[in-house]
């Protein structure tokens, strides 16, 4: 195996594929392809070591563009096939990319798994709160009343916090981040790189053909710094254009807004610790009148299901000495008939 | 049943008193049965292996309800076990029994009707109470009521005997009752002298955790077994004689553990690592239970949130460079068609073992049936050959769990293996192979570059390179959409995809070049031909023999190939006048062999959850054969 300390010197193109990209002009998507193609060639490993697993939907086209390998599967399972070649194969990278369709409607159940076993595995959902690849249907994460072409008359859905069943999955590492903020989600790519275990991130994008300007506020350059919350392990929780607002906690644990000055000061303020699970269930609920977290809600660390797995196996092979077929053929009460 | 197909030696009503005489039978079937939680499979897979280590020929046949626990002393809550041990070749678990060991009255109640004029019967008479008569539907005691004058009924209270045996114990009654399956397994071993000396060793080890369980159980066994021997009431001990099995050494198993030995032998044989997923159902979930204690063979066992993911799993570590297998019944199988349609598209080798059970829906369980072929060749989207073969019995699973490896990496193909509820927990005597015996699967990953394309193929086999991610100047991208020949790019040419459709047909089709010929049991030709597959295999043999010794013109070819079928199949249906295929569903082999070859065969079918008896097979047969 080659050492990772060996510069490899792999650059961007190194990772793109000889295939032309698809996606409508405008789409969200090519910036994530971007980053994603920016962010891998540094961490100096080699390519072949990587692989893209998707589901179905416009995301899931994403390992065509990428020269590494990968496999285009089946609506909402790409979480499993990548959880048996992660187990199988624990030396490779694998990333699976999904959608608010593939992977919290059709494919919700081998998500949330994939998460609570902590396999070995990123995950990276792109969220348009809207079905692209099928023309414009309503998706679990759309809002309430949403007209689409299914719901002429408003969608009468609830729509799902996807870091909420993250978090609720027991994820070892949960952040959010946007499509347009490239330093922000190439830092969170890394770190996801970086975290041993499971990493979901979920990647606000705006699909610009079906449901163009559902996450505006929180890119338009006006209005961002009131609408988003950047987590940072062991800073107070301030935002705002003029940094004045921050996140306190009420007695009852509820949060509130406040602003900075007077009476209040940053010693009041919530500090964000990703490894205190209450902390990352406030933030990822706080609700309309608050500004939207993004960064890394929680990351912590436990078993992974791949290192168990082969833990066993190497722990059996110690005690009961490597397989012998003839061995295990012959076991049990045996008769020799002449 | 001897192979020459005549009526062998039975069981005859004791006449004379006095010192106990020894019989010589050549074949017994004897069948178990008491309430859910009275470890009846126990007591009857305990007797299996004292009659297998014994030398005699076996074949069995559990039969329990789907409720783990059903209200006690009721009739749905029966559970049964029949085997049927021979000194010659026997191949089903025998149509009626000789001897009932009865718990209760409802058990009794439920298998009185099979049981043979003159049979024994064993029964608990502690519980033979007014209450467990009524449960049972009984308006008066069928010991008094004459009902059983036509058989030898051995009346024994074996629950208060069983609670004597293991008294000083000081267990409680709950637990100490719970024992009288061993005193009643004691008292059946001696009666039919087998060695209970394996099942001594079998609880030792069984409850070693708890010394005092372990001791009452053999007390309970060892009473049984000295009951039959001092008591009045038996007269006669019957012997059945080992044999005359091929020369070899044996070993009694279900054709789950065939199977999953099967499955393990092949991926030793490949030099490459196991993965099974799997979700737990019945009558499945054995062969993963099987396979999580061969950790130290690179067996990896993956039990998925469900059957779609367990596929998946099995489908992901397969394109990682896998023997990837996963393991269900027809509801699961079902949910897996659409990844089993991605494992077509993609040319990876998968095997999908579908232990079918009696259906449709949640069905019966814990009940056989073979309805599941046409769904295994036919039930996905579009054009999606697969290769589909089947055991014939429950040592043949064994071969054929190996065959789906062999063939699933060589062709780079999907691979259904169609057992059944009956082949899997059914035990029967397996030679052992030799592991030199066993054929070597070669298994080649792609790594040289040069001129590599993902979607070349062997010119052979048409089967795609397989390479395994991590290896360097190889990357490439696969998946569900159309694919253009070579390149694997996606494609959607109109002509590009009828000729990758083609492809994938003409891969599965070379499959019927690689299998070995078709045996015929009987004449090359003649006026009746009978085709059967899967577990049908015993009960079809045994009467075809029969009818054969009565000078019958009617021979016998198994399938253990489904798709493709093998080639050899067309030359020889023409040499019969007529076709009859006998399936444990509305006839689903039939049509095809009716489309395959223009032939007017003609089905024979039951769906019951319950095996072919020998007697209706051979009713059907002469009737068929009698009809202009």
């Amino acid at each position: 195996m080659m050492s990772e300390a060996t510069e490899l010197k792999l650059t961007r193109k190194d990772f793109a594929s000889d295939q032309e990209v698809r996606w409508c002009p405008g789409c969200g998507d090519y910036s994530i392809l971007a980053q994603v193609q920016k962010v891998l060639p540094e961490l100096n490993i080699p390519r072949e070591k990587f692989v893209f697993i998707s589901g179905i939907g416009c995301s899931s086209r994403f390992p065509y563009y990428m020269n590494t390998y990968g496999f285009h599967t089946i609506h909402g399972r790409a979480p499993a096939i990548a959880t048996g070649l992660k187990v199988a194969r624990p030396d490779l990278h694998v990333w699976v990319v999904t959608g608010d369709g593939d992977g919290l409607s059709i494919g919700g159940n081998h998500l949330i798994h994939a998460l609570r076993r902590n396999v070995g595995i990123k995950i990276l959902l792109f969220n348009n709160r809207i079905y692209g690849l099928t023309k414009g249907q309503y998706s679990p994460t759309s809002e309430l009343f949403k007209v689409t072409k299914s719901t002429p008359f408003g969608s009468v859905d609830y729509p799902i916090n996807p870091v909420e069943i993250a978090l609720g999955a027991e994820a070892t590492f949960v952040a959010r981040t946007i499509d347009v903020e490239a330093k922000h989600l190439q830092e969170t790519l890394k770190r996801a790189h970086e975290h041993k275990g499971s990493a979901f991130i979920e990647i606000l994008q705006n699909c610009n053909i079906f449901n163009d300007g559902a996450w505006e506020p929180l890119t338009d350059k006006n209005s961002k710094a009131d609408t988003t919350l950047v987590l940072e392990h062991g800073k107070p929780l301030i935002f705002g254009k003029r940094r004045d607002k921050g996140i306190r906690l009420r007695r009852d644990m509820s949060p509130e807004v406040v602003t900075l000055g007077g009476e209040v000061d940053q010693s009041q303020l919530l500090v964000h610790d990703e490894t205190r699970p209450a902390m990352a269930y406030i933030l990822s609920r706080l609700g309309a009148h608050f500004p939207t977290p993004i960064g890394v809600f929680r990351a912590w660390k436990r078993m992974t299901y791949d290192q168990g797995a082969h833990v066993q196996v190497e722990n059996a092979k110690k005690k009961l000495g490597p397989g012998n077929l003839e061995a295990i053929l012959n076991r049990g009460d045996t008769w020799v008939v002449e | 049943m001897s192979k020459d197909g005549t009526k062998t030696a039975r069981i005859e009503t004791p006449t004379s008193k006095g010192p106990k005489r020894h019989e010589e039978v050549e074949e017994v079937v004897i069948r178990f049965a008491g309430d859910s939680g009275d470890g009846m499979q126990l007591a009857g897979m305990q007797f299996t292996n004292e009659t297998a280590v014994a030398g005699t020929d076996i074949a069995t046949l559990p039969d329990f309800p789907a409720e783990i626990r059903a209200p006690a002393g009721t009739l749905f809550g029966v559970s049964g076990f029949q085997i049927n041990f021979s000194s010659h070749d026997i191949f089903t678990p025998g149509d009626n029994p000789d001897v009932l060991v009865m718990m209760n009255p409802a058990a009794l109640k439920v298998n009185l009707k099979e049981l043979k004029p003159g049979g024994i019967i064993i029964l608990d008479t502690a519980e033979f109470n007014e209450a467990n008569l009524r449960k049972a539907g009984y308006e008066t005691d069928p010991r008094e009521d004459g009902s059983l004058d036509k058989y030898q009924v051995f009346p024994v209270d074996i629950t208060t005997m069983t609670l004597r045996s293991v008294e000083e114990l000081n267990l409680g009654q709950k637990v100490a009752t719970r024992c009288k399956n061993f005193f009643a397994l004691g008292l059946t071993s001696w009666l039919f002298t087998r060695p209970i000396d394996p099942t001594i060793q079998w609880i030792q080890s069984r409850f070693k955790k708890s010394p005092e369980l372990a001791e009452a159980n053999i007390r309970a066994l060892k009473t049984g077994y000295h009951f039959g021997e001092t008591a009045e009431m038996f007269a006669v001990q019957y012997a059945v004689k080992p044999a005359r099995l091929a020369p070899g050494k044996y070993r009694n198993l279900t054709g789950n553990t065939a199977t999953a030995l099967g499955f393990l032998a092949a991926a030793d044989r490949a030099g490459v690592p196991l993965f099974l997923g799997s979700y737990p159902i019945t009558p499945a979930s054995d062969i993963l239970h099987e396979m999580s204690n061969y950790k130290n063979f690179n067996v990896l066992t993956f039990q998925a949130e469900d059957e779609i993911a367990a596929v998946g799993a099995a489908l992901g570590a397969a394109y990682g460079g896998a023997v990837a297998i996963t393991t269900t019944s027809g509801p699961g199988m079902l949910l897996k068609q659409e990844m089993i349609n991605l494992a077509v598209m993609t040319e990876l080798p998968l095997i999908i073992a579908n232990i079918q059970r009696g259906g449709p829906s949640t069905g019966m369980p814990t009940k056989t049936e073979q309805a599941d072929l046409l769904m295994a060749i036919y039930g996905r989207a579009s054009e999606s050959p697969v290769v589909v073969l089947a055991p014939a019995t429950p040592a043949d699973c064994f071969s054929m769990a190996f065959e789906a490896v062999r063939l699933a990496v060589k062709y780079m193909v999907p691979v259904v293996y169609l057992s059944d509820g009956y082949l899997g927990n059914g035990a029967e005597p397996w030679r052992i192979p030799k592991v030199s015996e066993l054929p070597k699967i070669e298994v080649h990953f792609r790594t040289d570059p040069q001129g590599f394309q993902p979607y070349s193929r062997d010119p052979e086999t048409l089967a795609r390179p397989w390479v395994r991610p991590g290896t360097p100047g190889l990357e490439h991208r696969i998946g569900g959409l159309a694919k253009e020949d070579g390149s694997g790019n996606v494609s959607y040419d109109p002509l590009n995809n009828e000729k990758m459709v083609r492809l994938r047909a003409e891969k599965v089709a070379r499959v019927a070049m690689d299998v070995p010929p078709t045996e015929i049991r009987g004449d090359r030709s003649g006026k009746l031909l009978v085709i059967g597959w899967g577990s049908t295999y015993g009960a079809i043999l045994e009467a075809v023999e029969r009818l054969r010794a009565r000078g019958q013109s009617v021979s016998f070819v198994h399938l253990r190939y489904l798709n493709p079928l093998p080639a050899d199949l067309k030359n020889i249906i023409p040499r019969f006048e007529k076709v009859l295929v006998p399936e444990l569903n509305m006839g689903q082999l039939v049509k095809i062999i009716r489309a395959e070859y223009l032939v007017d065969a003609r089905g024979f079918n039951k769906v019951q959850g319950q095996p072919f008896k020998v007697a209706e097979l051979m009713e059907k047969i002469q009737e068929f054969l009698e009809a202009q």
